[in-house]
């Protein structure tokens, strides 16, 4: 049994920063995650990759080293390759790592999963072939390698980051297939006063979009009726816009509207979660500090809504901050007086999010998929069938679940879940938060039978 | 809304009732709950079982051999009704045994039940190597399995789906989302729900599983029933790998492998324990070795609706005349009778079966 | 047919492995998901329900798309590293009992 005053789960942005800070005060870290080497999906590798492919990623991805350097702490204790399938309110969790099955237990839980991308069922998007845009970028982080004939096809300005990164690397996307519309702009521009305090995203993205345009790749925006073709793999897509019917053969189709809170975890532990309708997705409830419903049970970075990475490390700090002050090792002043600077940097961070929200809403298309679209892809359930079952009296999606097996797949509801609660509460015009969310158990990630058998008391 | 039936609980059991009584020409309305709420048809094992039953009372190991042996019909009618499989497959189950005295101790059981039956009650004992045969995976600490041919196991998530469908196919009204607050008695019952439904009806079936207990003394009913927690987990989509069903695992039609169950009495908690899975997995390991490399994909906890001795409760309102309460355990194995002799009773036809013993009266 | 990844730095120390009974060359320790990509292999795994062909989606171990049989155990493979030895049989088809 590994003892720790706090645990962490998740080794990105909010993960890394929050073990420094609670590791300064003096507390025993720690700090699970899936991935060998810290740094989270946004940071993936930055330890190796930085130093040979910084240029092509930017400066974004390169500062995450100096976080990951923070984690050399002697009271910071980093395992890697850790796949954590059960945590319980009372400060136990479960992992598997090197094919063993192993317990922790902490004073104090900090959930720092991060974001999932949105998923977007589309026509022939479970094609071999098919990815998300960041998956183009892990590969591109973590590995060094770039697909050739690709399609980015969504909305959001990681979209622009990764054709960007592709452009660097010598291999520009064939296209961007885009489904937001000049109206939808025109609409978050009410949004820019406030957005002006984050500047520094917005030049950003201009300043993608400018590097995108001196490449000359092909940009496609306001699409609708997007598929993806092909027999075996995806081969072209196909999609319509002001000018008409349009097909892309391709190899690659990257995927990407936006990101979700990761909320599996926090769903285990029947936290509360709440609507979130400008990001249209769920989110735990936390207060200021990040401090969930169940007192010992703290949650920072995306998975408590998105913010960014930027942002992920200052609630990370938060939170850490708050933790230290439960066990004793920092004075509420110190802990208010320490927190005064993060809180004024958040506030800058988070500016520029309505105006980003509202300019690239979620693809309609994706959200009320066709009844022939795939919406579930382990049990491989259409969205016809979701409306079937809500016509023989489904009122949430742990009823369509029992009904057709859709969410009950190996990745639990990850890339579902949210699309059948929009199906639901678009059937029976129920708002999504009476419509709810699939009930999440243990195991977070498949755990052998064998490795379970281990931990019985014999 | 007027109905010749009220029937309160869509789960297995209300469903299996309200199929039967449409079958007959019966009007019904089912009121259902909503998304949450302790569903025992969402979470059970599946089995269509007669071993080990009515080791105490012969007339509950009969009720349940007479549904075992009405269940092919009733999912082929409810099949072609729907179009839904059922994923019927009675071909005998086994009890498991890792202990010769175990085994000699339910085989001695087994045939005095067998006697009171008169005979009808075909098992057979099988040592290790015979049971290799039938289950090539079996481990070498299993000494040896009862095979029960009565014995076999179906898609119960199908089952509830197909009722579901088949009650509205056969015009029965199903409303969902409710929750019953009230039954007021004048010309025949009038059941009212929190949205401020009422349902008119002439005659009322509680149903509810545990929702019973509450609802119950509304109509003039003990309802002592309480909940004991079963943990279940199904590993990934397997090979062939199980052939017949146990009480500890079995491989699902569409191939995963489900292992049960604990029992548990901690109330209203339908959570999950690493405590229980573990232990349900070095079970489940010890029978059939391969299973340590399988993953397990999911698990659940799910309350099983039990009356002081298991057995399930048939009784008519001794204040209220017709409103009856059903309620069981084991709402899979008995949805046939249920669907196909159950009215009988309701409806006092000459046909109807003789249930005097499962009167909650047995527990005054 | 031409794989659709390009490698940016196809250098390094490689070891071999075995997939589907064939001997493969890859980088030591490399992510595996992203080395079988660059090396061509599509589709990674055919589903045990209908079948139907699929490879990687996210590449972060949420979506159990790079599913490969490891030693009788099903692994993602995007939560892999590359190993001398690692034997690997790509999941084929259904899987109705």
């Amino acid at each position: 049994m590994h003892e720790a005053e706090l645990i962490i789960l998740g080794a990105g942005p909010a993960g890394m920063a929050a073990a420094a800070r609670a590791a300064g005060f003096g507390l025993s870290v720690l700090l699970l995650d899936e991935q060998p080497r810290p740094g989270g999906q946004i940071w993936r590798e930055v330890g190796r990759a930085g130093p040979l492919r910084g240029d092509l990623l930017g400066r974004d991805y390169t500062d995450g080293a100096r976080h990951v350097d923070r984690l050399d702490h002697p009271g910071i204790s980093h395992l890697g390759g850790a796949s954590v399938w059960q945590v319980d309110p009372a400060g136990e969790v479960a992992f598997t790592r090197n094919g063993a099955a192993q317990v922790a237990r902490g004073r104090r839980i900090l959930l720092a999963n991060g974001a999932l991308e949105r998923p977007m069922p589309l026509p022939g998007w479970t094609l071999p072939g098919v990815m998300t845009a960041g998956a183009a970028q892990i590969l591109l982080k973590a590995s060094g390698i770039v697909a050739e004939r690709a399609v980015l096809v969504g909305a959001g300005p990681l979209i622009y980051l990764v054709a960007a990164q592709m452009v660097r690397a010598g291999t520009p996307p064939l296209a961007l297939v885009e489904t937001q519309t000049l109206g939808d702009v025109l609409r978050a521009a009410r949004h820019l006063p406030r957005a002006l305090a984050g500047m520094g995203y917005l030049l950003k993205g201009l300043g993608l979009l400018r590097e995108l345009r001196r490449a000359g790749v092909a940009r496609f925006t306001g699409a609708t009726s997007i598929a993806i073709e092909g027999t075996g793999r995806a081969e072209a897509v196909t999609f319509t816009t002001g000018n008409g019917p349009q097909r892309i053969a391709c190899d690659t189709v990257l995927l990407h509207h936006g990101v979700v809170p990761n909320t599996q975890a926090s769903r285990s532990m029947d936290l509360p979660h709440e609507w979130d309708d400008a990001q249209r997705s769920f989110r735990p409830v936390v207060d200021a500090w990040g401090r969930s419903a169940e007192p010992c049970v703290f949650i920072a970075g995306d998975g408590a809504g998105i913010a960014g990475a930027k942002a992920a490390t200052l609630t990370g700090q938060l939170s850490a901050l708050a933790i230290a002050h439960d066990l004793g090792a920092l004075p509420e002043a110190d802990r208010d007086l320490a927190a005064r600077p993060l809180r004024a940097k958040l506030a800058l961070e988070t500016a520029a999010r309505p105006f980003l929200d509202r300019a690239y809403p979620p693809c309609a298309q994706a959200l009320a998929p066709a009844d022939e679209t795939i919406i579930c892809r382990c049990e491989e359930v259409t969205a016809g069938t979701i409306r079937h079952q809500a016509a023989l009296g489904c009122l949430g999606p742990n009823q369509t679940k029992s009904f057709c097996r859709a969410g009950m797949g190996p990745c639990q509801g990850r890339y579902c879940g949210l699309t059948v609660t929009e199906l639901l509460s678009a059937c029976h015009g129920r708002p999504q938060q009476a419509t709810g969310a699939y009930r999440i158990r243990a195991p977070l990630k498949p755990v052998t039978l064998g490795e379970l058998a281990n931990l019985a008391e014999s | 809304m007027e109905s010749d039936y009220a029937i309160i609980g869509g789960g297995v059991v209300g469903l299996s009732v309200a199929w039967g009584l449409l079958r007959r020409g019966r009007s019904v309305t089912v009121i259902d709950g909503d998304d949450a709420g302790p569903r025992a048809s969402r979470g059970n094992f599946g089995l269509v079982w007669v071993q080990s039953k009515g080791m105490k009372q012969p007339r509950y190991a009969q009720w349940s051999q007479t549904s075992a042996a009405l269940w092919r019909g009733f999912a082929g009618e409810l099949g072609d009704q729907t179009g839904i499989d059922l994923g019927l497959r009675q071909d005998g189950g086994y009890d498991l045994h890792f202990s010769e005295e175990t085994l000699a101790e339910t085989v001695a059981k087994y045939d005095v039940l067998k006697r009171e039956l008169g005979g009808d009650y075909p098992f057979e004992v099988l040592g290790h190597n015979a049971l290799r045969k039938e289950e090539p995976h079996i481990g070498p600490k299993v000494v040896g399995a009862i095979l029960h041919r009565q014995d076999g196991h179906a898609n119960p998530l199908r089952l509830l789906q197909a009722l579901a469908d088949g009650v509205r196919r056969a015009g029965g009204r199903v409303l969902t989302g409710r929750k019953v607050v009230a039954v007021d008695r004048g010309d025949g019952f009038a059941v009212a729900c929190a949205d401020g439904t009422r349902i008119r009806a002439d005659r009322v079936v509680l149903s509810a599983g545990l929702g019973a207990a509450q609802l119950g003394p509304l109509l003039g009913f003990r309802a002592p029933v309480r909940p004991q927690r079963g943990q279940v987990l199904i590993t990934e989509k397997l090979p062939p790998l199980i052939n017949r069903p146990s009480l500890i695992a079995r491989q699902v039609n569409e191939g995963g492998i489900q292992i049960g169950a604990t029992n548990e009495e901690v109330g209203l908690d339908d959570g999950v324990t690493r405590k229980g899975l573990a232990q349900l997995a070095q079970e489940a390991v010890m029978a059939y070795p391969a299973l340590a490399r399988a993953q397990m994909v999911r698990s659940w906890g799910a309350l099983r609706v039990l009356s002081p001795d298991g057995l399930p409760i048939y009784q008519e309102s001794p204040t209220h005349p017709g409103a009856y309460l059903v309620t069981c355990h084991s709402g899979i194995t008995l949805a046939a009778v249920h669907a196909l002799r159950l009215p009988d009773w309701l409806e006092r036809t000459p046909e109807a079966p003789d249930l005097e013993v499962f009167n909650e009266t047995r527990f005054s | 047919m031409k794989p659709a990844f390009r490698d940016l730095a196809p250098d390094g120390p490689r070891v071999i492995l075995r997939i589907d009974g064939h001997d493969m060359a890859m980088r030591d320790g490399a992510n595996l998901a992203a080395e079988m990509l660059a090396a061509g292999i599509m589709p990674f795994r055919q589903t045990p329900v209908s079948g139907a062909p699929r490879g990687p989606f996210c590449m972060m171990g949420a979506c159990f798309d790079c599913l490969v049989e490891i030693e009788g155990t099903t692994r993602q493979a995007c939560l892999m590293e590359v190993t001398a030895g690692l034997d690997i049989t790509l999941p084929k088809g259904r899987r109705d009992a």
